[in-house]
């Protein structure tokens, strides 16, 4: 019997998903979070919500309903109060990115720079349908493959090197849309076929 | 592949500039380790800050006039004294590394190249404001960042210059790094304290709360950008009187601007407060325009400022002048009241240039895409101004606008201007109100007919207007 969250809180399947495993508050995942726990006083451990956010998000790729709750029980609140936070920020998914997740820089100086034309290049070479895409609530779109995933986000804060991206945690500079090929080439060897 | 970002070591200075807090970025052989910041003289400062009482270390910061460098320009000394006196609570200490103001890159390479610079303005600040628990608020964008300055905590600490009885003295410091997931609205000190508390980052209104008095769990709590942070460092090491000897009076010490746009060397510049115009950073320190091209606009202090036309004359009294004169764009002199008289605001020192190769009505639709992004929802004239101010400028660019369109723009930015709890109301309405206030013909022109029917997809015709443009 489903939870009433996750009954009403839907992660829906990607190609991405394939790639990281189902939630499950492993031991390494516990420690984590004990250690993230700590840094506060007891008393306001709700705090803590962003980090095992994070913890979490690192291991499985994105927040599902089992993941709330289990934040929740953790932290002794209501999973709602996790819910908003998880809804309300941009970097905290809902559902399951590539393998490897760019995230490309669309405000002023990277525009300038040629962002919009990065972003096409990289959806070419992926093979990424982006038209469903929408900045607030459907921003990441994945290659059917589920190795690669795009996102257009706001201010990396590099704006002197544009256009910037990220690559999972991966930084890199003044990737005008001719290195777009060389970006994508370095994490392909990697993927299993 | 594991990706940092771009050193260059032994990247000389421009001799226009000043170097003090990015003394170490780009230096030969410099490292972020505590033992290349200890043989460069490091933590002395505190050594020397803890020597004194806490009450002569914010006085020396008063003295000193640094005023702090994350947007507001508010004097950090005078921050510091806001906490209740007499206050039996316990005091935080948060360094605001939510560096997310489009055009701003300075604080990314402190985290990256000096993070003991940083630790040590913290440990200085938390003596003289009493605090014994800090946090650093890293955005999640920084995710390398995060790790650098967890790994200069850990040395800090193993060298007792964070920890229990820090160098001996009864006091003790303990800094935790925290993350933040990608909200530019926790760059506001309310909205980030809320965000470190685990909510959702809604500014708190002011008052009753101010941050110095009821912050962080309802606790006083002093947020200060990184860059001021580092600041404090070199006044104590210099003392109050001797830092406010550099820049201008009541604009002190140096400041980090970073350029960006069409400009040939851009980039970050650490320089006096004052000491340059407009004209010598863009033409000397950046390399002027790119060839063939002339500077049209500048957005002199991050994307929320007023844009300044290159071709505008104001008048008024700069720092070093007796007397009001007129000035023409490029003779403005890099203060914080010069280019508040002027009609906009040094901000966060992002300076973005915009060349004559640049569509208007394009720069304004790509910042009303940023604000209507991060509104954080919580006050109703910004969560459906902003939303309406992009739909109005992406109607501009895909040609269904009409002419009094622009007159619509402009009567909604001046509704939310002023009538929200938090700045970004007037962040994100300001630079609408300078556009049309100084560019209304092009946006006028945008509105002709022969434009209409083009697709509305604001990202096809965001790319198709870049195109037009370059």
């Amino acid at each position: 019997m489903n939870s009433t969250l996750e009954q009403n809180i839907a992660s829906p399947e990607t190609p991405g998903t394939k790639h990281f495993p189902p939630f499950e508050p492993t031991p390494d995942l516990t420690a984590a979070a004990d250690k993230a726990i700590a840094a506060f006083p007891p008393e306001h451990k709700q705090a803590a919500v962003l980090p095992l956010i994070h913890e979490i998000q690192r291991r499985h790729g994105f927040i599902s309903a089992q993941a709330i709750e289990w934040i929740a029980a953790k932290l002794e609140i209501e999973p709602i109060r996790v819910l908003e936070v998880v809804s309300f920020y941009p970097g905290v998914r809902q559902s399951a990115p590539g393998k490897f997740h760019i995230r490309v820089c669309r405000t002023l100086s990277c525009a300038m720079a040629g962002s919009a034309e990065l972003m096409d290049k990289l959806c070419e070479l992926t093979g990424i349908d982006r038209s469903d895409c929408d900045s607030h609530h459907n921003p990441v779109a994945v290659s059917p493959c589920g190795n690669f995933s795009v996102e257009f986000v706001e201010c990396l804060a590099s704006c002197g090197t544009g256009p910037v991206c990220m690559v999972n945690d991966d930084f890199h500079e003044a990737i005008t849309p001719d290195k777009a090929a060389d970006l994508i080439g370095a994490y392909k060897p990697k993927t299993p076929q | 592949m594991s990706q940092s970002i771009q050193y260059h070591p032994g990247k000389e200075p421009h001799p226009g500039e000043r170097r003090m807090i990015f003394r170490n970025i780009d230096r030969m052989d410099w490292d972020p380790t505590i033992e290349r910041y200890l043989a460069d003289g490091g933590y002395q400062q505190l050594r020397k800050a803890l020597e004194m009482a806490p009450q002569t270390v914010t006085d020396e910061v008063k003295k000193s006039g640094l005023r702090g460098r994350g947007g507001a320009g508010f004097p950090a000394g005078v921050k510091w004294g806001f906490i209740p006196p007499g206050n039996t609570k316990p005091v935080y200490l948060i360094a605001n590394a939510d560096e997310s103001e489009p055009g701003t890159f300075k604080d990314r390479y402190i985290l990256h190249q000096d993070p003991h610079q940083l630790i040590e303005g913290m440990a200085i600040a938390a003596w003289a404001v009493g605090a014994h628990l800090a946090f650093i608020y890293i955005r999640e964008e920084f995710p390398e960042a995060a790790k650098i300055v967890s790994t200069a905590l850990d040395e800090a600490r193993k060298n007792h210059f964070i920890g229990k009885n820090i160098l001996g003295h009864d006091f003790d410091l303990e800094i935790h790094v925290h993350r933040g997931a990608g909200a530019y609205i926790c760059g506001e000190e309310t909205g980030l304290i809320e965000s470190l508390e685990g909510k959702r980052p809604y500014p708190r209104i002011k008052p009753p709360y101010f941050p110095a008095a009821l912050g962080l769990w309802m606790c006083p709590t002093i947020v200060n950008n990184v860059e001021s942070l580092c600041h404090v460092k070199h006044i104590i090491q210099m003392g109050g009187d001797e830092y406010a000897h550099l820049g201008v009076p009541g604009n002190t010490g140096t400041r980090i601007l970073s350029v960006s746009g069409d400009v040939k060397n851009p980039g970050y510049f650490e320089v006096e407060v004052g000491k340059l115009t407009f004209g010598e950073l863009l033409n000397d320190l950046c390399g002027g325009p790119k060839d063939g091209r002339k500077f049209m606009a500048v957005i002199p202090g991050g994307s929320s400022a007023k844009i300044l036309r290159c071709d505008e004359k104001s008048t008024f009294k700069a720092p070093l002048d007796e007397n009001p004169r007129e000035y023409g764009f490029f003779d403005i002199p890099l203060d914080f009241d010069s280019i508040a008289a002027c009609g906009s605001m040094a901000g966060s020192g992002g300076v973005i240039v915009l060349d004559d190769s640049r569509s208007i009505p394009w720069v304004l639709s790509n910042l009303n895409h940023f604000y209507a992004h991060e509104s954080c929802g919580q006050c109703t004239p910004c969560r459906e101004g902003v939303m309406w101010m992009r739909k109005i400028t992406d109607r501009l660019l895909a040609g269904n606008a009409t002419p009094q369109d622009v007159d619509v723009l402009e009567s909604v930015a001046r509704q939310i201007d002023g009538r929200t709890i938090c700045a970004f109301g007037e962040a994100a309405s300001w630079p609408v109100e300078a556009i049309i206030e100084k560019f209304r013909d092009e946006l006028t022109a945008a509105t002709s007919p022969q434009n209409a029917g083009k697709p509305l997809n604001p990202e096809a015709v965001e790319q198709q207007r870049y195109l037009q443009a370059r």
